[in-house]
C-alpha cells in the first residue's frame, strides 16, 4: 500500500506535479494515465524517491519514505524504469540476476542464479539466457529487465511493485503476457502495483482502478472500468468527442 | 552519472598525481626512507584525488556528466598540471631535474624491497576493498537509480571506488613514475576477453596489467643492452596504437568507454 500525500513538485519556477493525492492499495494494478508531459514519470520518481517532492510525502505500508533504508526498501519494492542504455555486454542472465543484489548476502549464488533462471522462464526469455544484453532488441531487454525487477521481490508478500511503461517496445502477445504475469503476482503475493501507461485500452482490461494526470494535476481517479469512458478520455487528452467515441466505443462502454 | 563517465578522469588523475609528486621532489628536497616514500605515495594520492574532485566539481556545475564536457575539462586540468610540472622543472637543479625526468618517462628502476612494501602496504588493502565493492559495482552499471532501487548506496560506493583506486594510483607512481596505457589497456582487454562482470575484472586486470608490466620491463632492459630504456616509453609506444585501434573497434562496435 503506498499513499502520496500533497505531493508538490516544482522545478525552474514551474510546478510538474502540484497538490497530487493518490492512494495505491495492496492487492490491485493501478495506472497512471494521462497525455505527455503530465507528470506521469515525475509522479512515479517521487513514489520511488528517486527525486523528493518540493512539498508533501510518500507513505509506504503507513512508514513515511524517508524512513526506510535503502536495503529495507530493495526487499519490499521493485522499480522498473524506461528503458535506460547498457553498453556492457553482460549476458541476459547477469543482468537478470542482478536483481537479487539485496539478497545477495544471505542467499546463496546458486539459489539466486535459480531464481534468475525461473524468472526469464516467467517471461518467455530463457531463450536468450546467455545472449549479450546490448546485443537484443529493445523488447527483449524490456522483457529481461521486467525479469531482474521480479526477481527483486520474489518471495516477498504484500511487496509494491512500480513500472514505467513496461509495455511500449513490446508486441501485443508479449504485452498480454507481461500483464497476466503481473496481474498472477499481485493476486498471489498481494502487491501493490503501479504502472505508468499510456495504452488505454490496456488500462481499460489489464488494471483494477487509475488515476488521470493532467498539467501536474490528478484529474479523476477510481475504478479503471468506470472511469475509462470516452468522454473522460477526450477530456483529458484534448479529443474531439466523436474521435473518442470512435476510437474507444467498442471496447468502453458508454 | 553513467560509470563509463568516470573514463576521462583517470588521465587527469595522473597528471594531478604527477603535478603533486614533481612538487615534493622540487621543493620538499631528497627524498630517503619509509617516511619519504609514503610521503610521495600520499602527495601523489593528493594530487590524483583533487584531480578527480575537480573533475566532477566541473561537471556538476553544467548539471549533466557529459563524457565530451568532462574529456575537455580533463584536457584543460591537465594543460594546468602540464604547466606546474613545467615551471618546476624550470625551477630545479641539476639532480632534481635528472629524478624529474626519469619520473616522467616511467621506470622500474627504483624497484627496492623498501619500495615494495610501502606499495604493497596501500595497494593490497585498497584492492581488497575493491573487489568486495564489484558486485555493486556491476549493479551500478544498471544505472544509478536502478543501482539505488536495488539497495546500492550510489554516492558511497563511489566515493569509495574514487579514494581507494586514487590510493592505489598514487602509491604505484609514487615509486614507478608514470608508466602510461598498461591501465587503461588492460581493463579493456580483459571486457574484451573475459567479459564485464567486475568480480573478475578487477582481480584478472591486476595480474594481467602486472604480467604485462614486467615483460614490457623485461623488453626495456634488453632491447638496446646494454643502455637502458625507460619502461614507461616502451608502454607508451606499443601501448598507444594499440588503444587506438581499441578506440576504432570501440567506436565501430558496441563497448562502451
Amino acid at each position: 500500500m503506498i499513499d502520496a500525500e500533497n505531493i508538490t513538485y516544482v522545478i525552474g519556477g514551474k510546478h510538474i506535479l502540484a497538490n497530487v493525492h493518490a492512494s495505491f492499495e495492496a492487492g490491485r494494478i493501478t495506472a497512471i494515465l494521462g497525455p505527455n508531459g503530465a507528470g506521469k514519470s515525475t509522479l512515479l520518481k517521487c513514489l520511488t524517491g528517486a527525486i523528493n517532492p518540493t512539498e508533501g510525502r510518500v507513505l509506504i505500508d503507513g512508514r513515511e519514505l524517508g524512513e526506510y533504508t535503502l536495503d529495507e526498501l530493495a526487499r519490499c519494492r521493485a522499480v522498473l524504469s524506461q528503458a535506460t542504455p547498457i553498453s556492457f555486454p553482460f549476458t541476459a542472465h547477469e543482468i537478470v540476476a542482478m536483481g537479487r543484489n539485496p539478497y545477495s548476502n544471505n542467499e546463496s549464488v546458486a539459489r539466486n542464479s535459480h531464481i534468475a533462471d525461473e524468472a526469464l522462464k516467467l517471461v518467455d526469455a530463457w531463450h536468450l539466457r546467455d545472449r549479450s544484453f546490448p546485443t537484443l532488441s529493445g523488447g527483449e531487454q524490456q522483457r529481461i529487465q521486467f525479469a531482474r525487477v521480479i526477481t527483486q521481490i520474489w518471495e516477498t508478500d504484500g511487496a509494491s511493485l512500480l513500472l514505467d511503461e513496461p509495455t511500449s517496445a513490446l508486441d501485443l502477445k508479449h504485452q498480454h503476457q507481461l500483464l497476466d504475469l503481473v496481474r498472477d503476482l499481485c493476486t498471489a503475493r498481494r502487491l501493490t502495483v503501479i504502472i505508468v501507461m499510456h495504452d488505454l485500452n490496456l488500462a481499460y482490461h489489464c488494471t483494477d482502478n487509475c488515476y488521470f494526470i493532467k498539467e501536474g494535476r490528478i484529474e479523476g481517479g477510481g475504478a479503471s472500468r468506470d472511469l475509462l469512458t470516452p468522454k473522460k478520455i477526450a477530456e483529458i487528452f484534448d479529443l474531439p468527442e466523436k474521435y473518442a467515441a470512435q476510437r474507444f466505443g467498442v471496447s468502453l462502454p458508454g | 552519472m553513467r560509470v563509463r563517465g568516470w573514463g576521462p578522469c583517470w588521465p587527469s588523475c595522473w597528471a594531478g598525481a604527477a603535478l603533486a609528486v614533481a612538487i615534493v621532489i622540487v621543493l620538499a628536497g631528497p627524498i630517503s626512507g619509509f617516511f619519504g616514500l609514503y610521503g610521495l605515495s600520499f602527495a601523489a594520492f593528493a594530487g590524483a584525488l583533487i584531480a578527480c574532485f575537480l573533475i566532477f566539481r566541473l561537471a556538476r556545475l553544467t548539471g549533466g556528466f557529459s563524457v565530451t564536457y568532462m574529456l575537455l575539462t580533463g584536457i584543460a586540468i591537465n594543460a594546468l598540471a602540464g604547466a606546474g610540472v613545467g615551471v618546476l622543472t624550470f625551477l630545479s637543479d641539476d639532480q632534481q631535474l635528472r629524478t624529474l625526468t626519469f619520473w616522467t618517462m616511467g621506470s622500474l628502476g627504483g624497484a627496492l624491497w623498501p619500495s615494495v612494501i610501502v606499495v604493497s602496504t596501500i595497494v593490497i588493502p585498497a584492492s581488497i576493498i575493491l573487489i568486495r565493492n564489484a558486485r555493486e559495482l556491476n549493479v551500478l552499471l544498471l544505472g544509478e537509480n536502478e543501482a539505488k532501487y536495488l539497495g546500492v548506496d550510489a554516492e558511497r560506493l563511489k566515493r569509495t571506488i574514487v579514494i581507494c583506486t586514487a590510493l592505489s594510483v598514487g602509491a604505484a607512481i609514487s615509486v614507478s613514475g608514470i608508466i602510461g596505457f598498461v591501465g587503461l589497456v588492460v581493463p579493456h582487454l580483459i571486457r574484451l576477453t573475459l567479459g564485464p562482470d567486475h568480480r573478475l575484472l578487477i582481480p584478472a586486470s591486476a595480474l594481467l596489467g602486472a604480467i604485462l608490466l614486467l615483460l614490457a620491463d623485461t623488453l626495456a632492459r634488453t632491447v638496446v643492452a646494454p643502455a637502458e630504456m625507460p619502461v614507461g616509453v616502451l608502454t607508451s609506444l606499443i601501448g598507444g596504437p594499440f588503444f587506438l585501434w581499441l578506440l576504432i573497434k570501440q567506436y565501430s562496435g558496441r563497448f562502451g568507454l
